[in-house]
């Protein structure tokens, strides 16, 4: 099977022992692109170049991050931009090897995106629980601040600005941008209500604000380095560039790859030798994840599908944040939906009560079926707790609630009740999985939740 | 247990004036105080509060959002181990058993030396690597029931004790605040809230 290929665009110095470091950096081209933009570019150039690039937002929601840039309102100042590195959706891993192995590329395009956006101040938002990536960037930051790539007049030009190194304490829903910015205000990390807190109007402090993911940012020197036609001639033309991808689960090796965005096919990364090189021991595909947690599950005949935004969008998922999760025909789909559910029960943040008491009875009622305890009436009420989180129980979900946590709750239980619904009846009326599939929890009765 | 030392007094400060507002150094302070007592203690919660002008409620409304912050001290190791989809279908359920037969303690239980505590979380970002684990926010990938083991002896030892620092301390190199500090977003925020 022959795959498309194309140039490393933000993974060229993972292999590099000291790629992460300000010397490795420079060495191998590094910085050429903020020395650029901050001599020869107005702010207006800049914003054109990834305007041009047509490169979608890589945090999950796939928002083209030129025209996001473009929703600041004119002459209002302080304006922040603000890095969601709080990658904490399942299945995802792509801005943690970011952050650790090319740290320096991260804030380059940080820098170049706050000239573009003439920001007062930028704040760099890891998860907590990267312990590595916030050592990596505080180095980084220090070293470009002492060799004048961040700060007072970078570069010798008369463009200043700062770059804020925080993180969280363990609360996925900070991965939504109104609640990250709660988080970076010291408060608990609910999500505010849009309209009025879009954050380019209404953001940090009240001012406004551009929330980018690290992929998204650590795109920008190529970008502007090599102009936006040249990324935009990568990939297809409805998903532009080079993209990340995480794929796990029942694969022979799992492994995060760099694909030309828009062509590659899900069968590609699943078989190809250069890729996961088929499904662990000779199996199939039972079904599979294109997107994250959040996202509807694919099937067998999604396989040749190409990992496109619109062609993903029209079949009823997502791309999401690039996490691809792989299901064998072992796998248990009871288990496999109950615990996908259950992480939304666990870090629902309880400010709307359809997505803290729905998501809580999904669980409840899912475990019981794993226990041995599910009644009859179990699936309609699945349904029937899914249609009040989410009417229609359709895709895109519609909400109740003020952000997507809760409705992506719903997702798992569509996928998997309606393609696999016998093996949830059958573990109502046998207490265990069909025959051919293999409990999780073989040696381990489900007592965590 | 105790206050901040005068030394993260120090670092407390530099944190908070590369903030704009002073709440927004909060949740940094609060790792500041779970490193030096490896939880976060209620008389520093009275001291951050001191700091940022804050009610002491204020700070435990929003520690206590967070799993990262424990309230009560924990095992000098916590050991968290992932059982989000891609380790559950690997054996992520298999390695919790064995993890809470090896230590004697269930999930969320800490050993009675004080060593080691257990949890099992949510997805860690090693999915590729599963079954995965952290010790004090380190990884350790595609963790059998072997290794472990060989883990737990290795943490027993003090082998480890350079790779791994004690509960609560999470990177081990601080940004700087240096001459070249702009200060640029603070000073016009300050113009905006001046009007």
């Amino acid at each position: 099977m022959s795959v498309p290929t194309g140039p490393k665009v933000i993974t060229s110095r993972f292999e590099l022992a000291d790629g992460h470091t300000y010397a490795g950096y420079v060495r191998t081209g590094g910085y050429v692109s903020l020395r650029k933009a901050v001599s020869s570019m107005t702010p207006q150039q800049v914003h054109d170049e990834v305007k041009a690039a047509e490169i979608q937002g890589r945090g999950g929601a796939g928002f083209p991050a030129g025209t996001k840039w473009g929703f600041l309102p004119a002459g209002v100042h302080p304006r922040y931009l603000v890095i969601n590195g709080d990658e904490s959706e399942p299945g995802t891993y792509k801005d943690r090897l970011l952050m650790e192995r090319d740290p320096h590329q991260l804030i380059e395009g940080i820098v170049i995106a706050c000239y573009a956006l003439n920001a007062s101040q930028a704040f760099l938002y890891v998860r907590g629980e990267m312990a590595h990536a916030q050592e990596r960037l505080a180095q980084a930051l220090n070293d470009a601040y002492a060799n004048n790539m961040v700060g007072k007049n970078i570069c010798g030009s008369s463009f200043s600005v700062d770059v804020t190194l925080t993180w969280g304490a363990g609360a996925y829903i900070v991965g939504e941008e109104t609640a990250l910015i709660e988080s970076l205000e010291g408060e608990r990390g609910m999500p505010r209500l849009k309209p009025p807190f879009f954050p380019a109007v209404k953001g940090l402090y009240m001012q406004p604000t551009i929330v980018n993911n690290v992929e998204t940012l650590a795109n920008v020197p190529y970008i502007v380095g090599k102009g936006g036609s040249d990324f935009k001639s990568i990939g297809a033309p409805t998903s532009t560039g080079m993209r990340m991808f995480a794929v796990s689960g029942h694969v022979n090796k799992p492994g995060v790859f760099e694909v030309p965005n828009g062509v590659t096919t899900f069968r590609m990364l699943f078989e190809a030798p250069e890729y996961c090189g088929g499904i662990r021991n000779g199996g199939s595909i039972k079904a599979f994840i294109p997107g994250g947690a959040s996202a509807m599950w694919f099937f067998p005949e999604h396989l040749d599908m190409a990992l496109d935004k619109p062609t993903v969008d029209k079949a009823g998922s997502m791309l999401g944040s690039g996490a691809i999760v792989a299901m064998d025909q072992t796998t248990d789909m009871v288990a496999a939906c109950w615990r996908i559910v259950r992480f939304f029960a666990r870090e629902s943040c309880g400010k709307c009560t359809p997505c803290r008491e729905g998501t809580t009875w999904l669980e409840r009622v899912l475990k019981r079926m794993l226990d041995g305890h599910g009644r009859a009436e179990d699936i309609d009420l699945l349904f029937e707790v899914s249609e009040s989180i989410s009417p229609g129980i359709a895709w895109p979900p519609r909400q109740t609630t003020i952000c997507p946590l809760g409705p992506s709750a719903v997702s798992p239980i569509a996928s998997a009740v309606r393609r696999f619904r016998h093996e949830f009846e059958h573990y109502i009326e046998h207490g265990r999985p069909i025959d051919g599939v293999e409990s999780p929890f073989a040696t381990h009765l489900v007592s965590h939740s | 247990m105790s206050r901040l030392t005068d030394e993260r007094v120090v670092t407390a400060k530099e944190i908070i004036a590369r903030f704009p507002r002073k709440k927004s150094a909060l949740i940094p302070l609060l790792h500041l105080a779970q490193e030096q007592d490896g939880y976060v203690a209620q008389d520093a919660m009275v001291h951050i509060a001191e700091l940022l002008d804050l009610a002491p409620a204020e700070v435990y409304g929003t520690a206590s959002f967070y799993e990262m912050f424990k309230f009560h001290p924990v095992g000098k190791y916590c050991i968290n181990i992932c059982t989000n989809i891609s380790c559950q279908l690997v054996g992520a359920w298999n390695l919790l058993h064995h993890a809470e037969e090896r230590l004697g303690i269930k999930s969320g239980g800490t050993t009675e030396d004080g060593l080691f505590t257990i949890e099992d979380v949510e997805c860690i970002a090693a999915c590729t690597e599963a079954p995965a684990l952290q010790v004090n926010y380190r990884y350790r990938y595609k963790v059998t029931p072997e290794s472990f083991d060989a883990l737990i002896t290795e943490l027993e030892s003090g082998k480890l004790s350079g790779e791994v620092p004690p509960h609560g301390t999470l990177a081990a190199v601080r940004q700087a605040t240096t001459e070249a500090w702009s200060n640029r977003g603070v000073e016009e925020q300050a113009q905006v809230d001046a009007r």
